[in-house]
């Protein structure tokens, strides 16, 4: 925030009149949160995994991937057989999305993971060796060049709320669906029954499995749960960007920084992480390329981490 | 002498097995392929050095790092800073004062002249002198791998979080090196790369001989792991792997025990990078991102993250394997490694050291058995460590 306010005192220094500063602001503000979306739907996913169950699924964004792909299968079949349908062909592949990464997150825990429970660092080569065979499947089945979903009207332009101000539609959708997915996810795991299960099989599995919980059950929904919110925020991505094979693979290390920084296991830490890091490096995109952000916040989050391992906001899981 | 045998060489089976290596490294393929491919085995085995660092501070330290690529590359570039003020300063050699002949700003790098930079940072002075430079090649790496090592194990951070840390800061290394053109060579990075003081790198004899010393290197990176993972401190690192708390409640400085192998294993890695300069003539950011590194982390893993010797026939096979497939069936070769990632870490946890140590003795004895009973039956096979 600070930097913000400095921000905003350095352009009214530079001769901007005021209501040029307040557009600068908004929009600028507004480019932090659409970033703000990208990692909080990327790391909501890792967030459960990661954080619940300590694997380091470095597929996560080949699931991620995998939903976009949906999206776009979905909106050519709906292009080329049924066009009256595109308008609301929309939630039905976000529904879709989940469903199929979730189903391939099943089998993945299935066939891999659940024998790699007790070395955590070993699912980190596994995942790996399974993200690259995703990506060539995609590149086999999809082609590698870039491609789109067709987007139904209602997505598309942008609309001012006042002078100078100019939000994208798309945007304001990617945010709210972050929202309503973070909610949902939050709603799951700590008001519905499933999630007192995730809870009570991370806390103590011997415990949760001597009260009667299946716990290896419970492991495989968290994992599918975990993968199909990650093609959720594929789907999502296609309303902003294009999609290819290797893109997953484009946001899996700043996904891990966010739920690291914010602290594993905490999905309240997440959020806050995702909003730090994004509105850092859009503020100093802002003064500095791109890419020196980058290394900026790399290095902020870094040194952060150093002085408070655990994360921002700590879980009290007893080790 | 006793004693000599059993720390370097590892006994009787961990001679047999270096002699194997040294036999197959220095007889059997320079013998049996051709220049070209052996330039390629000298590259390889540059990243040899970084999978027995890796056996090192993974397999027995149980410190994951993602970011050894960082280390290698440092190793690598200051190397290749060193050969090209040599090639700046032949071409001011030949060319006198001429600019137009010498097509550059007189006694630069090139890369830098294109970038409107005119003098020399004053961070590329030291690589004008060659021991400066090797010293460097050890010291930047390690002061590095120092600090971070000291910021995170006294923290406790340890496992995962720190192999994402590690990436991370291998990342931004890379980032700092592309865009940083003028200073670094951006994203082509440093290249033509001639002599090594005054001595053309680039004929065929000089190729062999670098192969040679490369070859050299990773047995004395052997023998010194060999001997460092026998003395007490090769003890307390496996102690702090498998129970670092009572390393701890034993009055340990648990954080100083990884922090020093780590700051091996980055001096280690950072020699390889060297000699992959030397054998390839050029140095590029690419090689030193995520990717590559977890690369070396299943070159590790392949050849079994607990032998010395494994980690080099792992980076050999993937290395040379990722090459074969990748120009023959380019489609097959990712679904192939991604497999045998999986298979690797499912069912072989200990690699193909593992394997041979569990199928090797039993079939050995087979062989002998055989050979015992009709002397004339077929030649006894090498039996691979």
């Amino acid at each position: 925030m600070t930097a913000k306010i400095t921000l905003i005192l350095l352009l009214a220094g530079l001769g901007y009149s005021w209501e040029e500063i307040k557009g600068i602001a908004i929009m600028q503000g507004f480019a932090g949160l659409n970033l703000f979306a990208i990692f909080l739907l990327m790391a909501l996913g890792l967030s459960v995994i990661f954080g619940q169950m300590k694997v380091i699924n470095m597929a996560h964004g080949e699931f991620m991937t995998m939903g976009a792909y949906t999206t776009v299968l979905l909106s050519w079949l709906c292009e080329t057989h049924a066009p009256g349908l595109l308008t609301w062909y929309f939630p039905v592949a976000m529904v879709a999305a989940f469903f199929v990464a979730g189903a391939v997150g099943f089998l993945t825990e299935w066939a891999i993971i659940r024998h790699l429970y007790k070395r955590p660092l070993d699912t980190l080569l596994a995942t790996w060796g399974l993200s690259m065979i995703f990506q060539e499947a995609f590149r086999q089945i999809a082609g590698a060049r870039e491609t789109s979903a067709t987007m139904p009207e209602w997505l598309m332009g942008s609309f001012q709320p006042f002078e100078g101000v100019d939000i994208p539609i798309n945007g304001v959708f990617l945010l709210s669906a972050c929202l309503v997915l973070t909610g949902l996810v939050v709603a799951n795991l700590y008001y519905t029954r499933t999630g007192l299960r995730v809870r009570a099989t991370v806390l103590n599995r011997d415990m949760a499995g001597a009260v009667g919980i299946n716990t290896t059950m419970t492991d495989r929904m968290t994992f599918a749960l975990g993968c199909g919110i990650a093609g959720v925020a594929g789907c999502a991505f296609t309303t902003v960007g294009s999609i290819s094979p290797s893109a997953g693979g484009l946001y899996i290390v700043d996904t891990f920084m966010v739920v690291v920084f914010g602290g594993a296991g905490s999905i309240v830490g997440t959020i806050l992480a995702a909003f730090g890091i994004a509105q850092a490096q859009s503020v100093l995109e802002f003064f500095l390329s791109g890419v020196l952000a980058k290394v900026f916040v790399l290095g902020a989050v870094v040194v952060i981490l150093m002085i408070r391992p655990q994360g921002l906001i700590a879980s009290k899981i007893r080790k | 002498m006793n004693s000599f045998y059993r720390s370097f060489l590892g006994g009787r089976s961990g001679t047999v097995g270096l002699v194997v290596l040294s036999l197959l490294l220095l007889v059997v393929l320079p013998l049996s392929i051709d220049a070209f491919r052996l330039n390629m085995m000298g590259k390889y085995l540059s990243l040899a050095f970084v999978a027995i660092a890796l056996v090192m501070c993974w397999g027995y330290g149980g410190i994951m790092s993602l970011g050894q690529g960082l280390f290698w590359g440092l190793g690598g570039y200051c190397m290749a800073a060193f050969l090209k003020l040599e090639a700046a300063a032949n071409i001011a050699k030949e060319a006198g004062t001429d600019q137009i002949q010498a097509l550059t700003t007189v006694g630069i790098p090139d890369f830098m002249d294109w970038n409107q930079i005119t003098e020399l940072p004053w961070f590329w002075y030291p690589f004008k002198s060659f021991p400066l430079t090797l010293a460097l090649m050890i010291v930047i790496p390690t002061v590095i791998a120092y600090i971070v090592g000291v910021a995170m194990f006294k923290r406790r951070v340890g496992g995962v979080y720190f192999a994402i840390i590690t990436q991370a800061l291998c990342w931004a290394m890379e980032i700092l090196f592309v865009t940083r053109q003028g200073w670094t060579g951006g994203i082509n990075g440093i290249t033509d790369l001639r002599t090594l003081l005054g001595w053309d790198i680039r004929t065929p004899d000089a190729q062999m001989t670098i192969y040679f010393l490369t070859c050299i290197g990773i047995i004395g990176c052997i023998l010194f792991g060999r001997w460092l993972l026998n003395t007490k401190f090769g003890r307390l690192l496996l102690a702090v792997r498998d129970m670092e708390d009572r390393v701890r409640f034993s009055g340990y400085d648990v954080a100083n025990i990884k922090t020093m192998v780590f700051c091996i294993a980055a001096a280690m890695s950072s020699i390889g990078g060297a000699f992959f300069v030397l054998n390839v003539g050029f140095m590029s950011p690419k090689l030193v991102t995520i990717e590559p590194s977890i690369y070396m982390v299943i070159f590790c893993a392949v050849g079994g993250r607990m032998s010395l010797i494994g980690a080099v026939y792992g980076t050999l096979i993937v290395s040379f394997g990722r090459t074969f497939f990748s120009e023959e069936f380019p489609a097959l070769w990712y679904f192939l490694m991604g497999s045998v990632f999986i298979l690797v870490t499912m069912v072989f946890p200990e690699g193909l050291a593992g394997a041979v140590n569990r199928f090797g003795p039993p079939l050995w004895n087979k062989i002998a058995r055989l050979w015992r009973k009709k002397p004339p039956a077929a030649p006894a096979e090498e039996v691979k460590p």
